[in-house]
């Protein structure tokens, strides 16, 4: 751990504000929920800033990269994180059959019927810490990072979807039909199965999930679990979070507030 | 005599029959043939990661050790990059290395080794994609 940086001396913190600035188009003071948004992103930026890694340095397990989401920020209607995840993943494809399009991240209502009360919340890869799609993996295609993202390695993928039987989630997707729209840092391809990496390309670089900047309520916050200085750590030792499906043991490293 | 000029006519015939496989292969005589790759660099920003006789044996070496240490590890920003290639050797006209005669597609045509990067690679230097609307 290093001592944080002043945003004078910290090109990374200037270029993400520029960035976030850029993503918002409006600044910082022109819409409140842009001003929150930023605060969120530099506090995580900081937390972060230890654990920027040079390049040609691996992953580190010191580090376990979650996401913390507040379901009761999530306002009903709005579909940002998908539309800025798609965008950033290149996910394009328009199937006639709607149920084969690839879905990195999807939004879900829940709706208590006794009293009507309705709850929305991004669901995505839950990045666990043990992962059943790793376990049931026959080729060693399904992998996770030493800093807790889980990954398909497109190279040794056969495509054979049991992965997708055993996420119990349902996050991951297969791809049914070839692909030219890919982004450069964003390979995928026909017959591979694929879900959300949490940007891992972004991360990797010391920025955030497109998800997590695009939300303009700053309901979605990224940062290091392990790390108790972090913003996302310092949230979840305060306030009640949960982990969907805490029963099966897998310890997700996306956590959810107000569900 | 009779029995000779039979003979003679006979190895006549067989020579008449025969087909003339010099000329066959000469020149471009053959039109479906792909031709030897004329490499030109079109977007050369500095060096290559390597001397081109390396490259040539050895690139799928590289990027494969690469890709491994990339995607398992996350270790980035090493030289044998598959989009730093393609920043450098994307044709001008095509914006890609697999168009017809581009980098990529011509010498693997040529030498007919087939190529799955681009499966779910991006051919194309600074493409940016959209994405959809869910």
């Amino acid at each position: 751990m290093t001592a944080p940086q002043s945003p004078d001396n910290n090109p990374r913190r200037a270029f993400i504000a520029a960035a976030g600035a850029g993503v918002a188009g409006l600044g910082f003071t022109a819409i409140a929920p842009g001003l929150h948004l930023m605060a969120v992103a530099s506090d995580a930026n900081a937390a972060n800033a230890a654990d920027a890694r040079k390049a040609g340095t691996a992953a580190s397990s010191a580090v376990r990269w979650g996401l913390l989401i507040d379901a009761n920020k999530c306002v009903p209607g709005c579909t940002k994180c998908i539309d800025a995840c798609h965008t950033e993943n290149g996910v394009s494809e328009k199937l006639p059959d709607p149920r084969q399009n690839s879905q990195w991240i999807r939004k879900i209502e829940l709706v208590d019927k006794r009293n009507g009360r309705v709850t929305q919340l991004p669901m995505m890869c839950q990045h666990c810490a043990n992962p059943p799609c790793v376990d049931v993996c026959p080729t060693g295609a399904s992998m996770k990072r030493a800093d807790g993202i889980v990954l398909v390695d497109r190279h040794t993928c056969i495509g054979c979807r049991y992965c997708m039987m055993a996420c119990p989630y349902k996050a991951r997707s297969f791809v049914h039909t070839p692909l030219h729209e890919q982004n450069p840092e964003v390979p995928r391809g026909q017959g591979c199965v694929e879900a959300c990496t949490l940007c891992v390309h972004r991360v990797d670089k010391g920025q955030q999930p497109a998800c997590v900047e695009s939300c303009p309520e700053g309901a979605i916050i990224f940062g290091d679990l392990n790390d108790p200085a972090s913003d996302i750590a310092k949230r979840i030792a305060s306030v009640p979070t949960t982990q969907v499906r805490a029963d099966l043991r897998l310890n997700p490293g996306v956590r959810y507030q107000g569900i | 005599m009779l029995r000779l000029i039979r003979f003679l006519l006979m190895i006549a015939a067989m020579v008449a029959v025969l087909p003339a496989p010099t000329f066959a292969h000469s020149g471009d005589a053959h039109p479906q043939r792909t031709p030897v790759p004329n490499m030109v660099i079109e977007n050369s920003a500095g060096k290559c990661v390597a001397p081109p006789e390396e490259m040539r044996r050895n690139h799928m070496e590289m990027l494969k050790h690469q890709r491994d240490l990339t995607l398992r590890q996350g270790v980035r920003g090493e030289p044998a990059s598959l989009n730093a290639c393609i920043e450098c050797h994307a044709g001008k006209k095509t914006g890609s290395v697999l168009g017809k005669g581009d980098f990529c597609e011509s010498c693997h045509s040529y030498a007919a080794v087939k190529l799955d990067c681009f499966e779910c690679h991006q051919p194309k230097a600074g493409f940016k994609a959209t994405g959809v609307k869910p």
